[in-house]
């Protein structure tokens, strides 16, 4: 009986100190973040925490490089630049240049076929083996200095104390503090898109109904916004897309939707999935039309480009959000832009969105994690920090049929982003290249063989 | 920690295979980070669908005999220092090579080891010889399916009869080095580091 009524008092005291944190933090959450979100305003706290952060990692990278040239350690070179100077020249130009390098014949006299045509296979297939424009694509950029972030340091030996415990000191931030309040925000944001969205649908059609949704899911975007400290600057709003438009942009990470849908209403396009995404489809599509494909209707194209083009045929409802390049890409460049988008005929909008990689690495590499590894990581970097461009929009001309058309967009896009424009699928992530590019090249090559042969047989 | 923190290269290992190749220290960093790259397993070897899971490579007519000649006689994984001695048959001749002690082993990277090089790609089966057959599969490889088999077996039977010289109707090496020792530079690639 004694002893119970010793503990009592420091239970109160517990209690009460851990009543009044609660509350304190809860006020502070609300007041700084939630509110604001509410109505897209902003203190500027994240731009200061930015700044701060661009300091240290400047003194870490100078740390590291002084530690290393101390100890004479080899600092492992990041795999970014190119690693050979490579001119963009045809088989045919190069064939003949080998050909031509040898000797004093005469192109007249140029045989059909030299043993030292290989060369140039040979030199291709070696190049290619020691740097190619693809795989790279595939897997998180590698930074020239080091952010505080084990998974992203490749030189981490014990270089100094001061070093050591800055970094211990930014795990228990991340960790311990970082984490569980975006945690906390991101389940907030999500409940209330959920909840809120569902009391929504049971308003008649109507401006009231469309106005309120849309609020709504701004609302919730801007709480997941803050949920991964993202820090986002948005250039040319002006070319911002309107109803009955097409938003084309370049695909790194599922953040890429969060970010675009907290500064403008858009109708999601995609697969309706199971567990909680399936859930928040579900009620997103109550207040507002979202295009959603049971996985069966994905495969008819001509199903998928019916809804769309119906949809955008309606100038009451919002501009559809699409990625043409179909997986994600580690933002470096840009890759095919699948036609489909392209064929409906609307004015298309390109939004280019470039990530900075310097705090916190946006690419989800879907075979290296899954979606719940992969937020979880997000939300213990430092900061999701990106630029969104909006260009003006295009639209399909004369005589331009689809491929065309997107290539256009997609160097447009590449061009303001300042990445690397590519022809390659961004299907090579999981699958092998189709065998007609191969076919192409041996094409190319039998008609420099067979070509000569017309050509004799006609003299 | 990365786990690239541990597997990278020990001082000595760099210097072995800058002996063994002549390629410079940063150029063997760059080659190592590459190699690690491709090394999807992350077991330290390549294996052939490590090579082919490279587009530019897989449209590459020539695509698999290149692979094949990573690996040695039956083996399906190649480790770095393989890779890396392959390579270096790529490496441009430096002037300051050229006088090296001819006592000295030749370099990897000396004119006729690239035209060995070159003259396996052709020589399947390494006997030494390139036969009709042999050169009727690598010309085969190259065209696809866009040229006839008679007109390709005319043009086998032409290149045979420009560098056949003992009349034993294939290609020894010294052979194809007459055919090829003029051209064989165009395989050197610069590797900017």
């Amino acid at each position: 009986m004694d002893s119970l009524a010793n503990f009592n008092p420091f239970d109160n005291l517990l209690c009460i100190l851990l009543g009044i944190s609660f509350t304190v933090w809860f006020t502070l959450l609300l007041v700084f973040i939630i509110v604001p979100a509410i109505f897209g305003v902003s203190f500027g706290i994240r731009q200061l925490y930015m700044k701060t952060l661009l300091k240290i990692f400047e003194w870490a990278t100078h740390r590291i490089e002084r530690g290393a040239k101390d100890n004479n350690h080899l600092l492992y070179k990041p795999y970014s630049n190119a690693i050979i100077a490579k001119e963009p020249t045809s088989l045919e130009e190069e064939i003949k240049e080998i050909r031509r390098s040898g000797s004093n014949r005469d192109l007249d006299h140029a045989s059909e076929f030299e043993m030292s045509d290989i060369f140039y296979f040979c030199r291709q297939g070696v190049e290619s083996i020691m740097d190619d424009e693809v795989t790279k694509r595939f897997s998180a950029e590698e930074l020239e200095s080091w952010n505080l972030l084990t998974r992203s340091n490749y030189n981490f030996q014990h270089i100094s104390l001061r070093l050591t415990v800055l970094w211990g000191l930014g795990v228990v931030i991340r960790y311990g503090f970082l984490l569980p309040l975006r945690v906390t925000l991101a389940f907030t944001g999500v409940g209330l898109l959920v909840v809120l969205t569902s009391i929504i649908g049971f308003l008649p059609n109507g401006r009231m109904k469309n106005f309120l949704s849309e609020q709504v899911h701004l609302m919730c975007y801007r709480i997941c916004v803050r949920a991964l400290t993202a820090i986002i600057t948005y250039h040319d709003s002006e070319n911002k897309p309107k109803n009955g438009g097409i938003c084309v942009a370049n695909h790194t990470s599922p953040i890429d939707v969060i970010i675009l849908a907290s500064d403008g209403c858009y109708a999601m396009v995609g697969q309706i999935h199971g567990g909680l995404m399936g859930v928040i489809q579900k009620s997103m599509v109550k207040a507002c039309p979202h295009i959603w494909f049971e996985r069966s209707e994905v495969k008819d194209r001509h199903l998928v480009a019916k809804r769309l083009s119906d949809h955008v045929e309606d100038k009451t409802k919002l501009p559809i959000l699409i990625f043409p390049e179909g997986t994600c890409i580690n933002n470096t460049s840009v890759m095919m832009f699948k036609k489909g988008s392209f064929e409906i005929g609307s004015t298309v909008y390109p939004v280019a969105i470039k990530y900075d990689p310097r705090f916190g690495d946006a690419f989800w590499n879907s075979s290296q994690f899954g979606m719940v590894n992969y937020l979880l990581r997000m939300m213990s970097s430092w900061a999701i920090v990106c630029s969104v461009w909006y260009l003006p929009p295009m639209t399909r001309e004369e005589g331009e049929d689809a491929v065309q058309f997107a290539n256009r967009v997609k160097a447009a896009i590449a061009r303001q982003g300042g990445l690397v424009d590519l022809l390659w699928d961004g299907g090579l992530k999981r699958g092998k290249v189709k065998d007609t590019f191969k076919e192409e090249q041996q094409k190319l090559y039998s008609k420099m063989l067979v070509g000569t042969q017309e050509d004799r047989s006609r003299s | 920690m990365g786990s690239r923190a541990s597997t990278l290269l020990r001082e000595e290992e760099i210097e072995e295979i800058k002996k063994e190749t002549g390629f410079s220290h940063s150029q063997i960093t760059r080659l190592y980070s590459r190699f690690t790259s491709l090394d999807k397993g992350e077991n330290g070897t390549l294996s052939r669908e490590d090579f082919q899971r490279i587009p530019e490579l897989a449209i590459n007519p020539l695509g698999d005999r290149i692979i094949n000649a990573f690996f040695p006689e039956g083996e399906d994984q190649v480790n770095f220092r393989g890779f890396m001695r392959t390579l270096a048959h790529f490496r441009p001749i430096e002037d300051n090579e050229k006088n090296k002690d001819p006592i000295a082993s030749e370099p990897l990277n000396s004119r006729s080891n690239k035209l060995l090089f070159a003259f396996r790609l052709y020589d399947l089966d390494r006997d030494d010889k390139i036969s009709r057959d042999e050169l009727l599969q690598v010309l085969r490889m190259m065209v696809g399916v866009n040229i006839s088999d008679e007109q390709l077996g005319s043009i086998a039977d032409r290149t045979i009869q420009e560098a056949d010289q003992n009349g034993d109707n294939s290609i020894s090496f010294n052979e194809f080095i007459k055919v090829g020792n003029v051209y064989i530079l165009y395989i050197d690639i610069d590797i900017d580091i």
